[in-house]
């Protein structure tokens, strides 16, 4: 839900304080951002060449299809962590979602092939790895939308790797 | 195999170079006072006037330089690919005057973010114009600039290879080692291993002594054609080889991040040059971290994929090794005033002309400048080499 505003035109005390940078929605994104308020992860994909597509564009940048051959697929929300860093120094950074702690960015290969950017979070910083199994979680953001973040993959142990791909 | 182009080998020379610099990571001068100051020692060095000059490369507005310097080149370009933007400048430069579009081309550098910061400057902070996909897929995820995506790229290294923290210290330390000798380094005492490793974690895996400075820092190169380089004041120091490749902006989007664009900009511009790695007498390969100085050891060939680590963990890097590489102290002890690839030029024709004082490589004929410039994101390698090398 948007924040509203008090009637005279400022803000009333209800408004939601962001904790970090509110992502803009870009030119070919729209419909990831409004499925996340679903809390439903989609992947723009080419059916020309039949792979993902991250970030979202307006034509593939692997086989050059455009319009009709792009749609857009739900994703698993499985991924497998590529690369992470501990944050050890919050102040540097300037965000405040994590309370002055450090908090984990890493970078996740999903099943369908695309990597993204992410917080990998609901876990001790140390216990994030390279090659650890995740899944999708979400932060509701200011306006109603929510941010992907990830965390240690439930259930499935580490056998939920970085194979397979939805066809 | 594709045909390898030569029109650009030996066509140019760097003439004339400048840069100032100081241990205390703070110069008096700023803008473009500093911009001119070393645009006339540069030309001085060469022997040169500013109505010699024909083309002029900056990082931001060639126009509003060549302006303020009240000339009118022919040759413009205001590339800007980060730290690797000088190779880049040097590159097109030198394409431009074997092309026969200019004779005497300038490029400069000036940054004074620690004076900025001390003497409470206002700073405007400048953006790339279009679109900007990192503020929709990376900012909100409080990312630490620049040093986030190099630590991403440590991790996947040391994840892949086995790389250590310990190996990425030995780089910072053989690089301690030239500052040691060079007194207008920022650093100028002995660094351990031990050190490096116990310098506070900053985006792990790297630890604070494994990131570049904040210092300022300013500089100029001249670049002329052959025929006019050999009647100037210095030797010549000739351009054998440039090539650049990009692979991304931001790093969620690098294809692989244990391998950059430099295994492409490295291969032509050594491919152009006629050379193997063996024979490069000193290497000046951008130190913005220590994983950066690791992944230049690979991509351009000296050590195979993955090796670097071991590769460097020997000390060959420093004084009287075998590869000597960032002679000046580099970016992690020398000067990084923002965009370092100035000083890889500079550096590089210092050994060359044999004015490395008491870093001087002996009989240094052959050099690399390898600029990486953004995030791991563009790659730009120069060749260059004495008249023995032609």
């Amino acid at each position: 839900m948007a924040g509203t505003r008090g009637t005279d035109g400022t803000r009333g005390n209800d408004k939601p304080v962001p904790t970090r940078m509110e992502p803009p929605v870009g030119a070919d994104s729209a419909p990831f951002w409004a499925a996340t308020r679903e809390s439903v992860l989609l992947v723009q994909w080419c059916t020309d060449c039949d792979r993902g597509i991250f970030y979202p564009r307006s034509f593939c940048p692997m086989c050059g299809s455009s319009g009709s051959g792009l749609e857009w697929r739900t994703a698993s929300g499985r991924g497998t962590v590529y690369a992470a860093t501990t944050e050890n120094n919050p102040a540097a950074t300037g965000v405040t979602f994590s309370n002055g702690e450090p908090y984990v960015v890493a970078l996740v290969d999903l099943e369908e092939g695309v990597r993204m950017m992410t917080n990998v979070v609901g876990c001790p910083t140390d216990d994030v790895h390279v090659g650890m199994a995740v899944e999708v979680t979400w932060e509701p953001l200011t306006d109603g939308r929510q941010l992907p973040l990830f965390t240690p993959a439930s259930g499935q142990g580490p056998a939920a790797g970085p194979a397979g791909g939805s066809k | 195999m594709p045909r390898v182009d030569r029109t650009l080998r030996g066509a140019s020379a760097v003439v004339g170079i400048a840069d100032d610099v100081s241990p205390t990571g703070e110069l008096d001068r700023t803008g473009r006072a500093l911009e001119v100051a070393m645009i006339l020692e540069a030309l001085d060095d060469a022997g040169l006037s500013l109505s010699d000059v024909d083309g002029v490369c900056h990082a931001e507005s060639s126009m509003g330089l060549a302006e303020y310097l009240g000339i009118h080149p022919r040759f413009t370009d205001s590339t800007m690919t980060g730290g690797s933007s000088f190779e880049v400048h040097l590159e097109h430069a030198a394409a431009a005057i074997a092309a026969g579009v200019c004779d005497v081309v300038v490029s400069v550098y000036a940054s004074t973010p620690r004076s900025d910061r001390t003497q409470k400057r206002p700073v405007t902070r400048r953006f790339p114009g279009g679109p900007n996909p990192m503020a929709e897929w990376e900012w909100p995820y409080g990312m630490r600039m620049p040093m986030g995506p190099y630590a991403l790229a440590a991790s996947r290294h040391m994840h892949q290879y086995g790389t250590t923290s310990a190996q990425l210290a030995q780089i910072a330390v053989s690089t301690r080692e030239w500052a040691v000798r060079n007194p207008r380094a920022r650093y100028q005492t002995p660094l351990t291993i031990d050190d490096v490793l116990a310098s506070p974690m900053q985006s792990s895996p790297l630890h604070l002594l494994d990131c570049c400075l904040v210092t300022d820092g300013a500089g100029a190169f001249v670049l002329a054609s052959a025929g006019r380089a050999r009647s100037l004041r210095k030797p010549p120091v000739y351009v054998l080889g440039a090539a650049t490749c990009h692979d991304h902006m931001m790093i969620s989007q690098m294809p692989d991040l244990t391998v950059t664009p430099g295994t492409v900009s490295g291969a032509n511009a050594m491919a152009m040059a006629g050379i193997s790695p063996a024979e490069v007498d000193v290497l000046m390969g951008y130190d913005s971290f220590t994983i950066t100085a690791l992944l230049h050891l690979e991509d351009l060939g000296f050590c195979p994929k993955g090796e670097g680590g071991p590769f460097a963990a020997d000390g060959k890097l420093g004084p009287g090794g075998s590869l000597p590489m960032n002679t000046n102290g580099g970016g992690l002890s020398f000067t990084h005033p923002g965009m370092y690839g100035m000083f890889l030029i500079t550096e590089a024709v210092r050994q060359l002309r044999g004015e490395g004082e008491a870093r001087q490589v002996p009989g240094a004929q052959m050099a690399v400048a390898h600029g990486s410039g953004m995030v791991l994101s563009c790659m730009s390698t120069a060749v260059l080499g004495t008249e023995a090398t032609l």
